[in-house]
């Protein structure tokens, strides 16, 4: 009987259901049972992580500071000290790049005062004509990757600019400009620093693995605490929020190269600084380049999140859109956000592939053919902008800016697109919300309230035991251990719910459609097409469609977790059924099976490790959308991370329950990458 | 009767191995340290330690060819890597020039390998984002070589391994064999005097291979480095070689010319890589010769004593008499009978036969 256990996990399995079935049934709802709800015994540790921070930042370690203002020296706190400094620092590099772009006289009151700005009002940086912005990110664009490239990034400026989002999406541009290569740095560093040495990496793992995991929310409010609100503010939390994946592909890339690069380099007479940035870093180039684009992808989903702790531009706008329900102006918004991500993305793809020509004996011109264009650009933009005066005479240069909301606008089309898919098919929509909303979605969140909290237990640690043996059983109890001791494990169920139903729904989409597509070449190129494009788009956007279609509703939220949240499952199924070895599918060939044996013996075995690490993302996207999916109106977690964002005290509540999302995706990660490590290595793959 | 013997080596050896041992694991070099240079693989491989080289000591004159063959595992990368010090051998003294590299600090060694060493690898190991022009000049680039200079160079190296027109390619655009040419053109392009090959053309196709091993002793003809080879492919060693290590499990079991290892194998291991390789096709002349003695009845021909015996074998078999065996002066240095060849050829088998009629 025991061996027969042994051998058969779905007879585990099958026990293991039982056993939590007959939990559920048994265990009545009651304050006192510990078997229905652990007490929350953590309660004191958010008020106990408030408390620290505030003497960190008020008490911790006085010293003598200059104030300028009463000219005298002043007692104050070094970490705010320090925090203080380096949020003016930050924010200078961004006002910089901003009145570049915008004009202004921030810049210029940092080197001398507010006082001098006011009286010599001639000294105010003029910013640049949108044309001589536009027309030089246009040359740029064809100066690294020739005219296709020029003209994606021309027609997408001049599409900010005529829809009168200039303004807004040059501040967006101006803080991302920042963020972006401070956590491509960043990452950079700590990347090459674990591939140094052992520690560090053994250090850094389970921070990355974690800080993958909390949701955006979460960074927002230590680092309001700490630096205060505004546009540097935005950009602290962006870095922290952008780094960690820069981190691991810098580490995954230069893992994988092959000792003999590095001994090559070594024979070439490299120094180890020469070694580093010649040849292991431009060699692991495709890793590190997936990073920055991680990076950038990130730094614009946090545009609107940003927002929340005081950054400007467009993500405020959206925000205050969505709240309004003005679902055209949201859309408006939402492709500038879009098109700037996709701008950004190929450019830096372009200049990391540009190549240097040795033999061509180039005349002036031609060498510098690229700054005379825009030469030429800047002189035709500010001529034109000089003749706007008198062309729009009636107060707005539309040569030099188009103002804000000044701009064409489809709004008014969309919006009454948007009515008139409510008037035609309100009552579809309004069916199949309820059907959802009453026959599955509440039905699935009182099952999972319903659930006393052994079950949950014995049910996680079951299976983590049944795939993993004690030690994932352990690490996975301790996670929802974690949870359980907070006073939010009610809401985690319900983050949970939200997840599950996601995930499953994701999940099946993934494959299946995966699947499909992978039959021939060409849709396969195709979805992967498809999954790259979508995977741009900052989260936020996915909500802006819903909302149109299902209101502030939890099927607005689920129906966005799963478009958003299927991208890796499909993604992840498509390249794991492409990479079964064509030795493989031969051998099925010669043995004469069919297309659903092939796929059913063959395909779906070998890819399914890899399957299994696509629906870990998925997780973790969804997971991620159902945090978001505060901003509609959930109950779960999420709304009480939003919650704290505008409590004075919240730092401690946030990071908590950061954590507690945090503990359910990593709960899922162990047991998910558990299996598919042990698959692969039984399937001998790697 | 080797050939090494008779040229007199009076100079300092380029590359001198004394007693190097490698040995991979946590307490290698406390545990080397108590076996007191007696270094038994089975006893180090129960303590977690897996012994890589093991008492390699050898000297490598200026201008030799020298290869180290063995199968895999058997040390000999290991060995390479230990004299170019890309890995630090646990003990025992390199010197290069007289100078023991294992007490070189970073920056002699940085400097030791921009000016006189270049090295070869198995998988090409060319830098995926460099041209092939760019790659060449990378050494000389890294050297500090102004961008104009360097190019110059490359371009000469380019035209030194025929890649020319192909300068503007990228390593993935080039065949395995022009791959490996870009990587020889790259460890040649500072002129180093030693040049190390680690199997360069082990990832090659067989007729590719061929072609390289011709094209790397047209090099070697003209530019006469000191080199140390190293390969797992016998008859690539005998071809190329003017001295030949045998190494299995990280010890050399037989050091010696090409012609004395096939007909003096030291080990049994050696003997079995000896066995099925065509006498005929690898012995020159000199090698079998016997010795002369004036006043000699000898036919009218001669032959040349660097001259691999299939080349002249029906000639000499169909002699009646010894035929004398000239250098490239023309003085007679030995002769040669037709006796002598079949002996050479076939009496090792003859003895097998032998033992089978038994």
């Amino acid at each position: 009987m025991i061996t027969l256990f042994r051998q058969y996990k779905s007879l585990q399995f099958i026990l293991l259901l039982v056993i939590f079935y007959l939990l559920n049934h048994f265990i009545a709802p009651s304050d006192n049972n510990l078997l229905w709800r652990l007490p929350a015994a953590l309660s004191w540790f958010p008020l106990y992580i408030n408390d620290s921070i505030s003497y960190l930042m008020f008490e911790w370690w006085p010293i003598d500071v200059y104030d300028p203002d009463i000219e005298e020296f002043e007692e104050k706190p070094v970490v705010r000290e320090i925090t203080r400094v380096l949020s003016g620092f930050i924010l200078f590099l961004i006002e910089f790049i901003r009145e570049l772009i915008l004009g202004g006289v921030k810049t210029i009151v940092t080197f001398s005062s507010w006082d001098w700005a006011t009286a010599n009002p001639w000294a105010k940086w003029p910013g640049l004509p949108w044309t001589v912005v536009a027309g030089g990110a246009t040359i740029l664009g064809y100066a690294l990757a020739g005219r296709g490239l020029a003209l994606l990034v021309g027609l997408s400026m001049s599409y900010i600019s005529l829809f009168g989002q200039w303004e807004p999406a040059m501040q967006t541009l101006s803080f991302v400009l920042i963020a972006a290569p401070t956590s491509v740095f960043i990452g950079l560093m700590f990347g090459i620093w674990a591939f140094k040495s052992k520690t560090v990496e053994t250090i850094l793992n389970p921070l990355l693995n974690m800080a993958q995991i909390i949701p955006h929310f979460s960074y927002l409010i230590p680092v309001m605490v700490f630096f205060g609100i505004g546009d540097h503010a935005g950009a602290i939390a962006t870095v922290i929020f952008a780094t960690p994946p820069m981190v691991r592909l810098t580490l995954l890339g230069l893992k994988k190269l092959g000792p003999e690069v590095a001994e090559s380099g070594m024979m070439s007479g490299c120094t180890s600084f020469q070694l580093l940035t010649k040849v292991l870093i431009p060699t692991a180039r495709r890793d590190i380049l997936i990073g920055v684009n991680q990076v950038i992808m990130q730094c614009l989903a946090m545009v609107v999140l940003a927002s929340l702790i005081g950054a400007k531009g467009l993500g405020i706008d959206l925000l205050i859109a969505l709240n309004g329900l003005k679902i055209g102006a949201a859309t408006e918004i939402g492709i500038c956000i879009v098109l700037i991500a996709i701008v950004l993305d190929r450019l830096s793809l372009a200049w990391a592939n540009t190549q240097v020509d040795y033999f061509t004996d180039l005349s002036f011109v031609e060498k510098h053919k690229h700054s005379l264009m825009f030469l030429a650009v800047f002189i035709i933009g500010i001529a034109l902008a000089y003749l706007g005066q008198f062309i729009f005479p009636e107060g707005f240069n539309y040569l030099y800016i188009v103002p804000h909301n000044k701009g064409i606008s489809i709004a008014i089309f969309l919006q009454s697109g948007v009515d008139w898919i409510w008037d035609t098919f309100f009552f579809a929509l309004k069916g199949f919300n309820e059907w959802l909303i009453i026959s599955v979605l509440m039905k699935v969140k009182g099952a999972f309230l319903g659930m006393p909290v052994i079950a949950t237990f014995t049910l996680v640690m079951g299976v983590g035991f049944i795939v993993g043996g004690i030690r994932v059983a352990l690490t996975v109890g301790a996670f929802l251990l974690f949870i359980a001791l907070t006073p939010w494990w009610d809401r985690a169920l319900i983050t949970a719910y939200l997840m599950s139903v996601s995930v499953l729904v994701s999940g099946i989409i993934g494959i299946t459609l995966g699947t499909l597509c992978a039959q021939n070449a060409k849709s396969t190129r195709f979805i992967l097409t498809y999954c790259d494009t979508f995977q741009t788009f900052p989260s936020f956007i996915y909500l802006i469609p819903v909302m149109m279609l299902f209101g502030i509703t939890d099927t607005a939220v689920v129906i966005a977790i799963i478009v958003y949240a299927s991208i890796p499952a499909l993604r992840y199924t498509v390249e794991g059924l492409l990479s079964v070895p064509q030795t493989l599918q031969d051998a099925g060939t010669m043995a004469g099976v069919n297309r659903a044996q092939r796929w059913l013996t063959i395909e779906l075995p070998m890819s399914f490790p890899h399957i299994a690490l696509g629906i870990n993302q998925t997780v973790v996207f969804a997971l991620s959308m159902v945090i978001i999916g505060a901003m509609i109106g959930t109950d779960d977690l999420g709304q009480l991370i939003l919650g704290s964002l505008s409590d004075r005290n919240g730092v401690g509540n946030g990071l908590i329950l950061g954590v507690c999302v945090a503990c359910i995706g990593l709960a899922i990660d162990q047991i998910l990458r558990t299996w598919a490590n042990q698959r692969k290595l039984a399937l001998g793959l790697n | 009767m080797s050939l090494q013997d008779t040229t007199p080596s009076s100079k300092e050896p380029v590359i001198r191995c004394n007693s190097v041992y490698k040995i991979f694991g946590d307490n290698a070099s406390s545990m080397l340290k108590k076996a007191n240079g007696v270094v038994e693989a089975a006893k180090f491989q129960e303590a977690g330690c897996i012994v890589g080289v093991n008492n390699a000591s050898f000297d490598i004159h200026s201008g030799e060819l020298l290869i180290i063959m063995g199968l895999s595992g058997s040390g000999k990368s290991t060995l390479l890597r230990c004299i170019s010090r890309l890995t630090d051998a646990t003990a025992g003294e390199i010197f290069i020039d007289g100078e023991d590299i294992l007490k070189m600090n970073n920056k002699q060694l940085i400097e030791l390998r921009r000016n006189k060493m270049g090295m070869v690898f198995q998988n090409f190991a060319l830098l995926p984002h460099k041209t092939v022009l760019e790659n060449i000049a990378f050494p000389l680039q890294v050297k500090g070589m102004n961008t104009n200079d360097s190019i110059d160079r490359a371009m000469e190296m380019v035209k030194l391994v025929d890649l020319t027109g192909r300068e503007d390619y990228y390593p993935r655009q080039l065949s395995g064999g022009q791959q490996q040419r870009v990587g020889i053109a790259r460890s040649l392009a500072i002129e180093p005097d030693i040049w190390f090959l680690d199997e360069p053309f082990s990832a090659l196709d067989p007729l590719i291979r061929k072609e390289m091993q011709d094209e790397f002793l047209r090099l070697q003809s003209v530019l006469h480095k000191t080199i140390l080879f190293v390969t797992h492919d016998f008859d690539e060693a005998l071809r190329l070689a003017d001295r030949i290590a045998i190494m299995k499990d990280g010890v050399i079991e037989q050091l010696d010319t090409p012609a004395n290892i096939v007909l003096n194998p030291a080990t049994e291991y050696v003997r079995k890589f000896t066995e099925d390789v065509p006498r005929e096709k690898v012995l020159k002349i000199e090698s079998v010769m016997d010795p002369y003695t004036p006043n000699e009845t000898l036919s009218d021909f001669t032959v040349l004593k660097s001259a691999i015996i299939e080349t002249v074998a029906e000639m000499i078999l169909n002699a009646t008499l010894p035929i004398a065996v000239v250098d490239d002066a023309g003085l007679t240095v030995g002769t040669i009978s037709a006796p002598k060849i079949v002996h050479v050829l076939f009496g090792h088998n003859e003895k097998n036969r032998g033992e089978n009629a038994l």
